[in-house]
């Protein structure tokens, strides 16, 4: 009785739940669950990549061509634009540890949001777009200049651009919901919520983004570099 | 308000606030995140799906009663034996014990306040629901005749029914099943209360532990290929239809890695639920509980590399097909060791023969002949003449049905005095085990001769020698849903009417027998400090009933 009143009557930081027995558990507990969900995470991408890889193995000329379709200047740049906002967001986390103001949080997490929407602005809108425009989206229209050419491939060019574009999809629309994260975590340093003691919430996400990172790390040279791009290979 | 939990051999002063009267109205339930009342609302959810998914099993039944089809046309038979697959597995015996049960006992056993995400596990109950709406819809609007496999090209090329609105229906429902294990991992890991150590643990959470392993690595991999299918379907592109280039055999390799695992996840919660039911009725402490501990786990983990003795005759390299079959052989080992450990359990134990201990017999029964049959199937040579007969499907219904719908109603009716705080008359409940046990049988016997002899499973006619065998199965089927709605009829009862059954009517070892019954909304008055082994029976009072 008295170790429940006690707990009651305890004062909560801002941000606990009333299921935990301190910050300390609901942290761990929190973090744990991110992990967790990421290994799902990494299954549910996983089943696609082995779809991916094994059909590469078994026709490994169309995806060769398909490779060589893609307009690799645009995902070199994304990578590179992914791996700055993966900083800034570790950024805004290390601001939140060291007690830094609620504006410094919000600065570094608002600076990974463009480079977020950036990616995406240049996967949709020019990259895509030129795909629409080559006639290398799957469909009625895919490729029709250079069925003759590709031959007995062509099937498996096909196949492999509607990979390029689940598997790139997929990633995309994590991007998106990582967006609609980082706004949420913007409202809630505006209205003061983290501090060097809790800021949970802020570092779970960062690990959500970093995973969406490392999953374009291994979707780029899977998806563009293959067969060979260089001169002379 | 409340008593020292060492008070329980005389009736405390109960308090009358629990969490089924804490607060009332609809919305309190839809907006509730306590870890029970989101278990009874599942509970709910599922008793539906559950006769929905009856109701097409006993129309297929009924149609088998004559050689050449009672009651429905061939294609209408296709859409029957798939709604029932597709509804029984995704959408009760996967959810089945762990959202109900797991929800509701994991914060209890283990000395929680509740779940770690409490609004997570209400997000996973609107998920489910979700699902379950789809796959009505599905049904409602002509039903798939797909098989629950879904294997392309039956699914892609040559299906003209609602196969997309079901796929999503499955996917979503998935993503339930995937934030249940997360929740339930954090839970066990990180919110058990002082002094409850890991080998101090109900072996009922041990096997949820295991369960949730399987629902974490395995669920996301049958999500992506469900939707993969979908895009196919959607957009006539060639990912697993061999006319475009695709690979019809990737399909069944992605599906069976989670779909065998699926099985464990149907399996194991109910082996939890036994070792639980035979020690509290052998008023003996559990026999090698580390073994039954480990021996989940390990199932888990085996589970994932087994998935090719479905495709032994599909076209797989012999060589794999070897390599699986020796492995489907080894994850027949932990299993044994439970029913071993459970029948030592019983050797000069108290035993008492109320119903709870009824259907945890009746399980070790059927699930020792579910499993070894399964050993027939595993076997290369045998596997050749019995796939696809009617000996798979007694096969696997000795283990769904026998075994984890057994654990699952032998597990209601044992903590549903816990969840409503009254006792259902205990002889219509044993007559109901009875008959439950005798239907069973009845039905799914007869299922391994015809099968061993050749009849093929999914058609809607057979060759007239067959009849007399599937005329006892359809009486057997009439049989087992007598058997259902027994219980239907006196837990309903029981929930007004039933006597008060206090906090530990079974006079049964475990936290959650130490709060009242029902339960406060904190789980506990005290936060409790565990300071003995689990089932220490040794010491334990004696049973009220």
């Amino acid at each position: 009785m008295s170790e429940l009143a006690a707990h009651d009557a305890h004062a909560h930081p801002p941000g606990f739940a009333h299921q935990f027995e301190d910050t300390v558990q609901q942290k761990e507990a929190g973090t744990l669950g991110m992990w967790a969900f990421l290994v799902t995470e990494i299954l549910f991408f996983g089943g696609m990549f082995t779809a991916y890889i094994v059909y590469r193995s078994l026709h490994l000329p169309g995806f060769v061509i398909g490779s060589h379709l893609l307009e690799v200047q645009f995902g070199a740049i994304n990578t590179a634009v992914l791996i700055c906002s993966s900083l800034t967001m570790a950024l805004a986390i290390r601001s939140a540890q060291t007690g830094k103001s609620r504006g410094t949080i919000i600065w570094w997490l608002i600076l990974t949001m463009i480079l977020g929407a950036a990616f995406l602005a240049v996967k949709f809108t020019f990259e895509w777009h030129a795909d629409y425009v080559n006639h290398i989206v799957p469909g009625a229209y895919f490729g029709f200049e250079n069925h003759a050419a590709w031959g007995a491939n062509a099937p498996y060019v096909q196949m492999f651009m509607c990979f390029y574009f689940f598997m790139t999809g997929l990633h995309a629309l994590h991007m998106v919901v990582g967006l609609g994260i980082l706004t949420v975590l913007v409202i809630m340093t505006s209205r003061n919520k983290f501090s060097p003691e809790y800021y949970t919430p802020l570092e779970i996400s960062g690990l959500y983004w970093h995973f969406v990172d490392i999953v374009w790390i291994f979707l780029f040279p899977l998806l563009y570099l293959i067969g060979g791009r260089y001169p002379g290979s | 308000m409340s008593t020292a939990t060492a008070d329980i051999h005389h009736d405390p002063v109960e308090s009358n606030v629990n969490y089924l009267n804490s607060s009332y109205g609809i919305r309190s339930w839809l907006l509730t995140v306590d870890h029970k009342r989101i278990g009874l609302m599942y509970l709910a959810v599922l008793t539906f799906m559950f006769t929905i998914g009856g109701v097409a099993a006993t129309l297929m039944r009924l149609n088998l009663v004559e050689p050449q089809g009672a009651l429905v046309e061939p294609e209408t038979y296709n859409k029957l034996f798939s709604t029932h697959g597709i509804i029984m597995v995704f959408f009760f015996l996967v959810p089945s014990i762990p959202a109900t049960l797991g929800n509701f006992l994991i914060p209890l056993m283990i000395g929680a306040r509740d779940v770690a995400f409490p609004k997570l596990n209400l997000l996973s109950w609107y998920l489910f629901v979700t699902g379950c709406g789809f796959a009505m819809f599905a049904i409602l609007s002509g039903g798939v005749d797909t098989g629950w496999t879904f294997y392309p090209p039956y699914s892609s090329l040559y299906s003209h029914t609602p196969v997309v609105i079901m796929a999503l229906g499955i996917f979503i429902a998935g993503f339930s099943s995937i934030l249940t294990g997360v929740n339930f991992v954090v839970t066990i890991h990180k919110m058990r209360a002082p002094g409850m150590t890991w080998f101090r643990l109900p072996l009922f959470i041990w096997a949820m532990y295991a369960t949730s392993l399987i629902f974490i690595l395995g669920t996301p991999v049958i999500a992506i290929t469900i939707f993969l299918l979908a895009l196919e379907r959607l957009f006539h592109v060639g990912i697993f239809d061999p006319a475009i280039g695709g690979d019809p055999l990737l399909f069944q390799h992605l599906f069976w890695f989670y779909s065998h695992p699926a099985v464990y996840i149907m399996i194991l919660p109910s082996m939890g639920v036994v070792s639980e039911l035979i020690t509290a009725f052998s008023r003996k402490k559990i026999f090698g509980y580390s073994f039954i501990a480990f021996s989940s786990l390990a199932i888990a983990v085996i589970s994932f590399v087994v998935w090719g003795h479905h495709m032994f005759v599909t076209g797989q390299s012999v060589y794999a097909g070897l390599v699986f079959s020796v492995l489907s052989f080894i994850v027949a080992i932990p299993s044994a060791i439970k029913v071993f450990n459970w029948t030592a359990t019983l050797y000069k134990g108290s035993i008492s023969y109320q119903a709870p201990m009824l259907y945890a017999l009746g399980f070790i029964g059927l699930f020792t002949i579910g499993g070894l049959t399964g050993l027939f199937l595993a076997s290369l040579a045998t596997d050749v003449h019995l796939n696809g007969t009617y000996f798979v499907v007694a096969h696997f219904h000795y283990i769904m049905v026998g075994g984890a719908l057994m654990g699952y109603l032998g597990g209601i009716h044992f903590w549903w005095p816990k969840i409503t705080g009254r006792m259902y008359p205990d002889m219509w409940a044993r007559i109901a085990a009875a008959i439950v046990f005798i239907g069973f049988n009845l039905t799914f016997f007869p299922q391994f001769v015809v099968g061993y002899w050749g009849m093929p499973r999914r058609y809607a006619v057979y060759p007239a020698e067959f009849q007399f065998l599937n005329i006892l199965s359809s009486a057997g089927a009439s049989v087992l849903a007598v058997g259902y709605v027994i219980p239907l009829i006196y837990l309903t009862w029981s929930m007004r009417y039933g006597p008060p059954a206090g906090r530990n009517p079974w006079g049964a070892k475990g936290l959650e027998w130490t709060t009242q019954s029902p339960p406060p909304t904190e789980n506990f008055d005290v936060p409790p400090l565990v300071t003995e082994d689990a089932y220490n029976y040794a010491y334990a009072e004696a049973p009220h009933v």
